[in-house]
């Protein structure tokens, strides 16, 4: 998307004007990183000792990848369930039927207000009190990142199909379809085409919530990795950073992804 | 039930946090957040870049990582102290980190109100003789604000609930409390859960439907 | 294919993933039938703790506690190749246990009468005791009640700092952070003067940071870290806490302290005195 409407096309002097300026803005920000360079440089955090451990295949053996597989399986597992979750309540919310729309409704606005730390605990301490049965702690995970992200989830598909043109149910009631066939034939596969950018969206914070796990000892990127290497090597700057970098190359490919088949 | 009555004062302080954390990163982050965008929409290359690069690290971030830095990068390494009394430092530090996480998403949420501006409204305005900063503030961005009311509600929403996580700077708020009360009265953990969610509920679904009320009243009709 | 198939597929998920989280092993009545029958043991110990217990990279755990734990597993007939050491944090011990995850925990689990409602305890296989970790060119910080004006960290959801807080030095500061390495890069770094918990644990990353962090002050409360052990299992309780009492009289006991947090110049105690009941 080119924002070029927002201003003239720049004459000579406005090209001459707008490099200075660029220029300009180049030297504040370098001048800035530059600054957290040396302040990190006297805290020793640029310290060979503390990056090299990174680049070990042990250390990535034991910590990341373990931490990575752990990260992406709550993740996938909370996709999924959060997907079905968010398209069951959201076409629950549009019945017709009171005595579904509303608890549905009631059920979704619950959870969206609850913060996922709130139903992460809940869920691994009060299992015991409610069940009987202690679960384990990539159940409590999966169980807040279900019901969190999939009420979100629900909210968006009932926007998305909200936004229709009415023509499109009106033309298949037309033709002689029932309510369900006209919701899942008509409705929610344009809808779902229309949201991917913010379904995707919703994973990517998925994705990132599940780093919460750390809480109750799930093992993944941030717990195993992060906590693990500093454990050893008393590096947590450069650590967090490696992670981090690590979610948002995870991150910039599912963002990519769904560009691709956005277009299709 | 006995333990939230008990503990009511307790409950009563931590979810005051909870509401001044809110309240200071939500407004930090809507002007950051406005200022990336427009950042963002800039003829300066270097000004684009830098929101760009910024907005993607930011966004893509678990808001437990960026919290640590703003915590240990800022708070330990670069030696930002805000204030001489920890809780307080803590408190703005984690401010700090929420509006940095938020901002990122305030700045996309606006960009894509950017795209729903026709075009005419920007050639109407500069053909007025506006020149970018003006055409941008006057027009164009507040039109994209009116589009953009309902996922800036749920931005707002998310940010409340982030605000549990700011136990990672040390900040004693709602999730901390709740923690801790389900290890001192075992025995009532779902009474503690869902008081703590009733909390919860109480701050977020009042905000929902303002914004719900705020965008139907807003929205431009084309 | 949509619409009711999709509510099925969602239950049936649903169904599969409690059906999955409900079931644990634990078909054996006590830890000695296991370990005599299977010559294999899974214990629960801390992963990031240096000294103590700590995952390190070639996979393998280390520490003092690892130490107890496998000399423990020798002692009821399971050799090193058969135990699997899985993590345990402060807030899945209990847990891990009931659920028959572990076998045991040996992971700086002290005893207290709230937890022997849910599990049982052999030993105590070591008396802690709080103290402070201060900068090693840190003078004027000898102890508890020198933290007046000063800022102190602790990990969240445990009471030493407010006991510090409370009885020695009302005007301490107090940051709460979600682990120790957080804790001590910040006392590194000069942000914050003192971590507070026990003895054992600082001493393990004195050892770490050697030269640049010692332990300070006499301790001011007692932990005894026990094993943890499923609540009914008395026969396993008294084999446990045999072992131990061969560990202490061997002399095992000693050197394994030793050699795990001895660089810090953290002096080994006299074993303690077991509490069998």
């Amino acid at each position: 998307m080119s924002y070029s409407n927002l201003y003239e096309r720049p004459g000579p002097r406005g090209i001459l004007r707008n490099r200075v300026l660029a220029a300009a803005v180049a030297v504040v920000l370098l001048a800035l990183a530059y600054l957290v360079y040396v302040r990190f440089d006297e805290k020793e955090q640029w310290a060979a000792a503390k990056w090299t451990p990174l680049l070990r295949a042990d250390v990535w053996s034991t910590f990341i990848l373990p931490g990575l597989a752990g990260t992406l399986g709550a993740a996938v597992t909370g996709v999924v369930l959060a997907g079905l979750f968010g398209l069951a309540f959201g076409t629950a919310r549009m019945s017709e039927h009171r005595w579904i729309r509303v608890p549905a409704a009631t059920v979704v606005e619950f959870f969206r207000s609850v913060p996922l730390l709130l139903l992460i605990f809940f869920a691994f301490f009060g299992s015991y009190a409610v069940l009987g049965v202690n679960i384990s702690a990539f159940t409590a995970v999966v169980f807040g990142l279900t019901l969190y992200n999939g009420s979100v989830i629900a909210e968006i598909v009932r926007a998305g199909v909200l936004s229709l043109p009415r023509g499109q149910s009106e033309a298949a009631y037309a033709m002689g379809m029932r309510k369900g066939q006209v919701m899942r034939l008509v409705l929610l596969p344009q809808a779902i085409k229309a949201m991917l950018p913010a379904l995707v969206s919703q994973f990517i914070v998925l994705l990132k919530d599940s780093a919460l796990g750390l809480i109750v000892g799930y093992d993944e990127l941030v717990d195993r990795g992060l906590n693990g290497i500093a454990a050893n090597f008393s590096n947590v700057i450069p650590a967090a950073i490696l992670i981090a970098g690590i979610f948002i190359l995870i991150n910039l490919s599912l963002d990519r992804l769904a560009h691709r088949l956005g277009r299709r | 039930m006995e333990a939230l009555l008990f503990e009511r004062d307790t409950i009563l302080a931590a979810f005051w946090m909870t509401v001044r954390l809110t309240a200071v990163s939500a407004l930090g982050s809507l002007v950051l957040g406005t200022l990336l965008a427009a950042m963002r929409v800039a003829p300066l290359t270097t000004l684009r870049g830098a929101a760009n690069v910024y907005v993607t690290v930011a966004r893509n971030t678990p808001l437990t990582l960026v919290l640590l830095f703003t915590g240990l990068g800022i708070g330990a390494n670069l030696g930002l102290t805000l204030s001489d009394d920890l809780a307080t430092n803590n408190f703005w530090l984690a401010c700090i980190g929420l509006t940095a996480y938020t901002a990122a998403f305030v700045c996309e949420a606006l960009r894509s109100g950017l795209n729903t501006v026709p075009v005419g409204q920007a050639e109407a305005a500069r053909s007025l003789g506006l020149g970018f900063v003006k055409t941008l503030a006057l027009i164009t961005l507040p039109q994209a604000f009116r589009a953009v009311v309902a996922p800036l509600g749920s931005i707002m929403i998310a940010l409340t609930k982030n605000t549990t996580i700011a136990l990672v700077v040390g900040v004693s708020e709602a999730s901390v409390r709740m923690r801790e009360m389900i290890e001192t009265y075992g025995d009532q953990v779902i009474e503690i859960f869902l008081g703590f969610a009733a909390g919860f509920v109480l701050l977020c679904l009042p905000m929902g439907l303002l914004f719900g009320w705020l965008s139907r009243r807003m929205a431009v009709s084309r | 294919m949509f619409g009711r198939s999709l509510y099925a597929v969602f239950a049936v998920l649903a169904l599969t993933t409690t059906a999955a989280c409900g079931g644990g092993q634990g078909s054996y009545a006590s830890i000695v039938d296991k370990a005599k029958n299977d010559k294999k043991l899974v214990i629960g110990v801390k992963a990031d703790q240096p000294g103590l217990g700590l995952r390190t990279p070639d996979g393998t755990f280390t520490g003092f506690d690892v130490e107890v734990a496998t000399y423990v597993a020798k002692q009821l007939g399971v050799e090193p190749s058969g135990i699997t050491f899985k993590e345990t944090v402060t807030a899945n011990r209990e847990a891990f246990i009931e659920q028959g995850q572990v076998d045991m925990v040996v992971a700086t689990y002290s005893i207290t009468d709230a937890r022997k409602q849910k599990v049982s305890f052999a030993g105590p296989y070591f008396v802690a005791g709080q103290a402070l970790l201060v900068r090693a060119d840190e003078a004027a910080l000898t102890g508890p009640q020198a933290l007046n004006g000063k800022k102190l960290c602790s990990v969240a959801g445990s009471t030493p700092a407010q006991k510090v807080k409370t009885e020695y030095a009302k005007e301490v500061q107090l940051q709460e952070e979600r682990t120790y390495s957080a804790c001590v890069d910040r006392v590194l770094g000069g942000q914050l003067d003192a971590l507070t918990t026990d003895n054992v644990i600082l001493a393990g990353y004195a050892a770490q940071h050697a030269g640049k962090l010692k332990v300070v002050g006499e301790p001011f409360s007692t932990e005894k870290y026990g094993i943890g052990l499923k609540k009914d299992d008395t026969a396993g309780r008294n084999a446990v806490n045999d072992a131990l009492a061969k560990m202490f009289s061997d002399g095992s006991w000693q050197k394994a302290l030793e050699a795990s947090v001895g660089a810090s110049g953290f002096p080994v105690p006299a074993a303690p005195q077991l509490e069998r009941y």
